[in-house]
């Protein structure tokens, strides 16, 4: 069942035409990642699926509803949650609070206590102002955060971006407990082995085109990496 | 005894300029919309009220409650269709569309009620005092005033800390553009803001009506009074406001106590002092923000 559909998707930041032409179908549950390099148009791509940003051509469908017009609090309501790139906290509210002001009251298997729990470093620094966390302590708060509403999508931009290697695997243990609660999961991650392990398929964008797309295992490595660097005119994507 | 006097009287004084202060103070905080419109909407529910008195011979007490709602609504409307308009084209267009709408207020007043000045009754209530010795007098309104301004406060506090709405608005104001990420309708917060902050300032409006005469253009001399707290006390402090009000009416009534001309001037001189040097208010919170 497709849960998120994009069509035709352009983005243009003033002269800069981040996201061309792209379309996208996912299905419900899934777990895809968007990867390629930087300036590739993979956040733009992400903001515009979640309301943020200059406003797109193309249309964006959740679960069949045109919500390309929506505002960004209202693509909440209906279950789409973005976890910002530089993790975009409310510095002077608690980690508590922080979570509690996205708590949107929709059904779901999320709350304070499930969040707590699947992110366990978060418990210690309830009470702390998020303006005074260490990164992996901001990643996770704002995982949460994003949690918090019981999105039907999740979309996650740059989550390991500035942090050790051992936060990144903390941080990706607690989400595969997301991605067992069947939350559909779109994913920026610039870590090509993470996102292929992570992932249940891969796209690849360059230049705003998506160049590669498919099953992360029936993808090898090279082929992905191969388009990462290759000019959108030789893989054929381009015009 | 006569300065003690004038410490207390002060003190009091100074619940009146927090209120003035701490609407002005949510606006900036929120929206960061330095609204100088604020004290002629104080002025110009006092002559909301007036004019219910005279309509329909009610106390002004009971008229207040009539406008306190009004003054919500006039601000929750006057955020959603003037203000976030000219929010959308940078930080000076708001100023400006405050500036005008304050020209526009003492104008329609100026025309309606002419300038006559005009005063409210605060009924038995404003010139009963309670004598302590033989020296100290507390006027009860005044008190009464103060203990209102300090229940305003707190009930903001708690509003912020501890409701839903509250802590939305504090994560507004902290990062509006993400507030939208995780579900806040920014502008419907902001709208409620400033029907908080319009009914505070007309319920200080009203006090000051009460306990002094008012005319169409007396809303910009309690505009000052009100930036004067909010910076003294430090911006983006509510507790901050109160301790700015009571710094600027201890600083007035000891200098009228020595004499009177002084004492607006007064309160000038120590909000200019403390912009010198301590630019970030008694109360910083800059700590918090950063």
């Amino acid at each position: 069942m497709t849960l998120l559909q994009i069509e035709d998707l352009n983005v243009r930041h003033g002269l800069l035409h981040a996201v061309r032409d792209v379309t996208l179908k996912i299905d419900a549950g899934e777990t895809i990642a968007l990867v390629g390099a930087n300036g590739g148009g993979k956040s733009t791509l992400l903001r515009a699926i979640a309301g943020a940003g200059p406003p797109p051509d193309g249309r964006i469908f959740l679960d069949g509803d045109d919500v390309t017009s929506t505002e960004a609090y209202g693509r909440v309501k209906l279950g789409i949650s973005l976890v910002p790139e530089g993790r975009r906290l409310f510095p002077s509210l608690t980690v508590e609070e922080n979570l509690m002001v996205a708590d949107d009251r929709r059904e779901g298997p999320w709350n304070m206590a499930t969040v707590l729990e699947a992110f366990p470093i978060l418990a210690e620094v309830r009470g702390r102002k998020a303006g005074n966390l260490s990164g992996g302590e901001q990643q996770a708060t704002a995982i949460g955060r994003g949690l918090m509403s019981n999105p039907r999508v999740l979309l996650l931009d740059e989550v390991s971006l500035g942090l050790a290697p051992k936060v990144v695997d903390m941080l990706y243990a607690s989400l595969q407990q997301v991605i067992q609660t069947g939350t559909t999961i779109v994913l920026v991650e610039q870590e090509l082995d993470r996102a292929m392990s992570t992932a249940s398929r891969v796209v690849c964008m360059l230049e705003g085109l998506v160049v590669l797309e498919g099953e992360s295992r029936s993808l090898a490595r090279d082929q992905v990496t191969d388009a990462f660097f290759s000019l959108p005119s030789q893989s054929g994507a381009g015009r | 005894m006569e300065y003690v006097n004038a410490i207390i009287q002060g003190i009091l004084l100074g619940g009146l300029y927090a209120l003035f202060g701490c609407g002005l103070s949510l606006m900036f905080g929120v929206m960061r919309i330095a609204n100088l419109a604020h004290g002629d909407l104080a002025v110009l529910a006092a002559y909301m009220i007036s004019v219910l008195v005279s309509a329909l011979a009610i106390s002004s007490y009971v008229a207040l409650l009539i406008v306190l709602p009004l003054a919500a609504v006039v601000g929750w409307l006057l955020q959603r269709f003037i203000l976030d308009r000219s929010l959308k084209s940078g930080e000076l267009a708001p100023l400006l569309v405050t500036f005008g709408l304050a020209i526009v207020i003492q104008s329609m007043l100026l025309e309606i009620f002419s300038a006559n000045t005009k005063s409210l009754s605060a009924g038995s209530l404003g010139t009963a005092s309670w004598k302590i010795g033989t020296q100290i007098s507390i006027p009860v309104f005044t008190l009464m005033v103060f203990v209102v301004a300090i229940l305003v406060i707190s009930g903001l506090q708690l509003f912020l800390s501890r409701a839903r709405t509250g802590r939305a608005m504090r994560a507004t104001a902290d990062d509006a553009d993400t507030a939208g990420l995780v579900g806040i309708d920014a502008r419907a917060i902001y709208a409620k803001a400033t029907a908080i902050a319009v009914a505070t300032a007309a319920l200080a409006g009203t006090f000051f009506a009460m306990r002094s005469t008012f005319e169409p253009s007396s809303g910009p001399t309690q505009l000052i009074f009100a930036f004067e707290v909010v910076v003294i006390g430090g911006l983006g402090s509510l507790w901050g406001t109160l301790i700015g009000g009571i710094v600027l009416g201890v600083t007035q009534t000891v200098a009228g106590q020595i004499d009177p001309s002084y004492s607006i001037l007064a309160g000038h001189f120590m909000f200019l002092l403390i912009l010198a040097f301590r630019p970030q208010g008694i109360i910083s919170t800059q700590a918090a923000r950063a």
